[in-house]
């Protein structure tokens, strides 16, 4: 895909599945390391030993419109073009961890991209589930609690609202922005 | 700067408009965007989003905007669906932005399909 906040949306998609009610999702971006590190979590259903072993392989696929689910092949093979690796551990009715790691200034890596569009279009089409967003860079950080959102706007307002949809997009950009200066 | 303190002054807004907007679900339209890895390879994120914002800033509260799995036909990605109740299924493909917002303008607002986004003319 163009960006790796794409396929962020696209594995969390994944998560979502699964039933899960909390996903992280981290992003650490440790220049001087020379890493860039996506990590989702959840504690939807997990995969069994047998599921788990094969999961990359894009003809392993829980979906039933078609034979093969491509979401993480293509993550991994992102991440091995720049040098870097995905690994994935589940257990049963645990959840599951995909971890991905890229060389941050290897010239095949795509750009991180539009976080914001993504974690805004994850949040408010999936106004039941919790998530935690921390994204680092160097000595910086930005945090987003959904949880704590939505303790402030209270039962009767829904995360989906569009007021509130619009809001979440502007702090989270200027939250992302921050991280940059 | 975007703060939380600004997040309690929206909720209190809406809270006095939260009975206005309820609805009857008989009234509304849902509108439906293909979220798989098709969908996003092709460019569904801008989609939703253009829907999403369209919806605001109209107002239009018997209007919901769901995102999906796949489909079946990704080469026709991104794919938007529009239920209105009492009438036929409509699917539009190959989806952008401007096209998303020209839909909620003349189908969703003003009741007139754009036949030349939707599936039946791919064929032709």
């Amino acid at each position: 895909m163009l960006e790796l906040s794409l396929h962020i949306l696209d594995i969390v998609n994944n998560s979502v599945k699964a039933n899960a009610s909390l996903i992280k999702v981290t992003i650490d971006e440790a220049l001087e390391k020379n890493i860039l590190d996506i990590v989702i979590e959840d504690n939807g259903c997990g995969m069994d030993e047998e599921f788990l072993a094969s999961v990359t392989d894009p003809f392993k696929t829980t979906r039933t419109t078609r034979k093969v689910g491509m979401g993480l092949s293509l993550f991994k093979a992102a991440a091995e073009n720049t040098g870097g690796y995905l690994t994935i551990d589940s257990k049963k009715n645990v959840g599951t961890v995909v971890k991905v790691r890229f060389t941050y200034d290897h010239i095949d890596r795509q750009p991180l991209g539009d976080m914001s569009e993504t974690m805004v279009s994850l949040m408010s089409g999936n106004e039941n589930i919790d998530f935690l967003y921390e994204h680092k860079r160097n000595d910086k950080s930005f945090t987003l609690d959904t949880r704590k959102i939505k303790e402030i706007l209270g039962e009767e307002i829904s995360l989906g609202s569009p007021e509130i949809v619009l809001w979440l997009k502007e702090y989270l950009k200027e939250g992302l922005n921050e991280l940059l200066v | 700067m975007k703060s939380l303190a600004e997040l309690e002054a929206i909720k209190n807004k809406i809270k006095n408009q939260v009975d206005i907007r309820k609805d009857s679900d008989d009234d509304t339209v849902r509108i439906v965007v293909g979220m798989a890895t098709c969908g996003i390879a092709a460019g569904a994120r801008p989609v939703l989003s253009a829907l999403v914002e369209e919806v605001g800033k109209r107002g239009l509260s018997h209007v919901t905007v769901a995102q999906t799995g796949c489909i079946g036909m990704c080469r026709l990605e991104p794919i938007v669906e529009v239920h209105a109740p009492g009438k036929e299924r409509v699917t539009y493909i190959k989806m952008t932005e401007e096209k998303a917002k020209k839909v909620i303008a003349e189908h969703i607002v003003n009741g007139n399909v754009v036949t030349e986004y939707t599936i039946g003319e791919a064929d032709k």
